[in-house]
């Protein structure tokens, strides 16, 4: 033919990646700086947000679904992440900063995106006042916000591990599953604890507009597990290497997507482009599992033995197809793990395949950590500030990101089940071990920052 | 402050439409992108993966509507017709398989 350039066995290769095995853009995110919105006066401060971001984000719904029908590629999500909220607010107390994480979830509301990150705060070294502020007021504002995500940095690499941080954020997500309890606690599905967080994720609830960002950015995350999976279907008895070259390729076409998408959006907001976050993550949608990945590679179920070193090709061989894809790969990028949110992943969970141990070892080769992982509503505080630590103490050690996102589901015990619907998903209850933390967490200070640290 | 690097688009899209081999399917679509003042370049037909298919390249400069309007006009024409009508830009076919 004298114009195709394509074959027709490439053409229907990408619809079938989309309609089969449910490749889409995750989401497009637009990143807001609030720097310029500072004011003395609380009202004040919330109306230049308000101003500021619904005129910068104004086109973000209607430009993301003409992106989606124009390339054939559906954009399931569009979000917004700001500056770290505890550093535009430095003289806010508890109720003020309520107040701001309300105004964002009402721009949310008007923009019509799905979430606004960036009710966020680091801590890793030390508190100010304004983070004291905001973590006092985490709590209250995710009851009582629906769309508002939040992030508390208490670890690096760099700095250590600020353990006082660690104990607080253990009560501070205890307090947020009561407040939330007749929605089986969700508040906290929207709290990320970070180790060595990065500046420039698009994915929630962790995401956050760093300091290091210009005004504004546009981000894109990428998804693609059910892509991945029907390739290596295709490949039984594949050696590990020509696994990890399918994966690899595949990563490569994935993430070419999510730059067109994400380069043609930023031209079209006049908004300049960030990066491509190349990351696989599931939903709770049967074929789109980075758990059925795993057991495809071998593992008869994720979570036992194996499943870490098939985790760790995994999520290698995305990074590199990915980062060969694009010049301005950021973010996690890798492979995340959440429990809700994977179909593979809650079965697993629901007949005892994969515990918290394991869902740890897992963390220390892959994108992120322990996320949406539900836990009786008895824990005590301690247990889930151990829980924190122990993952902090993985990121901070091999100079990673790693994170909790962990639901005491008020009121459930082992075995009880959890459900959010919608890509949150729903998951079993899983055990946590008895033994105490109390002491370990009574000691507070701070972990010095390892020898690592010292790279000058 | 736009992003200088992405190259404007082609204004070139791929329409496929798949489903049983019946009379009048290239008739009836090829109508509505004419109506629609949209230049076909290009067409293939084969059957790929037990499914019949059919190609075009169009070119979208001068279309008297937009890309919206064009697509919901192909999956009414697919719908009656019993076939399966998409339409993508054709950029996204060269970022995912051509380096």
């Amino acid at each position: 033919m004298r114009h195709l350039s394509f074959s027709g066995e490439e053409i229907i290769d990408t619809i079938s990646m989309v309609r089969a095995a449910k490749l889409d853009i995750r989401t497009i995110t637009i990143g807001v700086s609030l720097f310029d919105c500072v004011d003395a006066d609380c009202d004040t401060l919330c109306n230049n947000i308000f101003n500021k971001i619904t005129h910068k984000v104004r086109d973000l719904s209607k430009v993301s679904a003409s992106l989606s029908q124009e390339f054939g590629v559906p954009i399931v999500n569009n979000r917004i992440a700001v500056t770290p909220v505890s550093l535009i607010a430095g003289k806010s107390t508890p109720d003020e900063m309520v107040k701001i994480a309300q105004t964002l979830d009402r721009i949310a509301d008007v923009l019509k995106v799905d979430f606004i990150g960036g009710f966020s705060a680091h801590v890793e070294k030390g508190f100010t006042e304004g983070d004291r502020s905001l973590l006092a007021a985490l709590p209250q504002a995710l009851a009582s916000t629906k769309r508002v995500c939040a992030s508390v940095n208490i670890g690096s690499t760099r700095a250590g591990i600020n353990m006082d941080a660690v104990a607080q954020m253990g009560e501070i997500i205890v307090k947020t599953a009561a407040l939330t309890a007749n929605e089986g606690s969700i508040g906290c599905a929207k709290l990320v604890v970070f180790c060595n967080a990065v500046e420039d994720n698009p994915f929630m609830a962790g995401a956050f507009h760093g300091v290091s960002e210009g005004d504004c950015v546009v981000s894109v995350g990428v998804s693609g597990p059910g892509v991945v999976l029907r390739a290596i279907q295709e490949a039984r008895g594949a050696d590990f290497g020509e696994l990890a070259a399918i994966i690899r390729q595949t990563a490569f076409r994935i993430t070419r997507a999510g730059e067109l998408v994400g380069r043609t959006a930023a031209a079209r907001l006049g908004i300049p482009f960030g990066i491509v976050d190349l990351s696989l993550a599931p939903t709770p949608v049967e074929g789109d599992s980075v758990a059925r990945i795993l057991e495809e590679i071998g593992v008869e179920h994720v979570g036992g033995h194996g499943t870490t070193a098939a985790l760790a090709m995994l999520n290698d061989a995305v990074k590199k197809g990915g980062s060969m894809a694009s010049s301005n790969v950021g973010g996690l990028s890798g492979a995340f793990i959440p429990v809700s949110e994977d179909e593979g992943m809650i079965e697993a969970a629901a007949n005892g395949y994969i515990t918290i141990d394991k869902l740890e070892a897992m963390t220390s080769v892959c994108s992120v950590g322990l996320d949406m992982v539900v836990v009786p509503g008895d824990t005590p505080p301690q247990t889930l500030s151990a829980i924190i630590a122990d993952e902090a103490a993985i990121g901070m050690i091999n100079k990673k990101t790693t994170a909790v996102r962990i639901i005491p589901a008020a009121g459930k015990k082992v075995g009880d089940w959890v459900e959010y619907g919608g890509l949150l998903g729903k998951a079993p209850v899983m055990p946590v071990n008895r033994s105490s933390a109390e002491r370990l967490i009574g000691r507070g200070g701070r972990i010095p920052a390892p020898l690592s640290a010292l790279t000058n | 402050m736009a992003d200088k690097t992405v190259a404007p688009l082609s204004g070139r899209a791929i329409v496929t439409i798949i489903g049983s081999d019946k009379v009048g399917i290239i008739a009836g679509i090829s109508t509505a992108i004419a109506e629609a003042e949209v230049n076909i370049l290009d067409i293939s037909q084969s059957v790929l993966r037990e499914f019949f298919t059919m190609i075009m390249m169009v070119d979208l400069n001068g279309a008297k509507v937009s890309f919206e309007e064009l697509t919901n006009q192909l999956v009414a024409k697919g719908t009656a017709l019993g076939v399966r009508v998409e339409i993508q830009r054709e950029e996204i076919f060269t970022a995912m398989h051509r380096i």
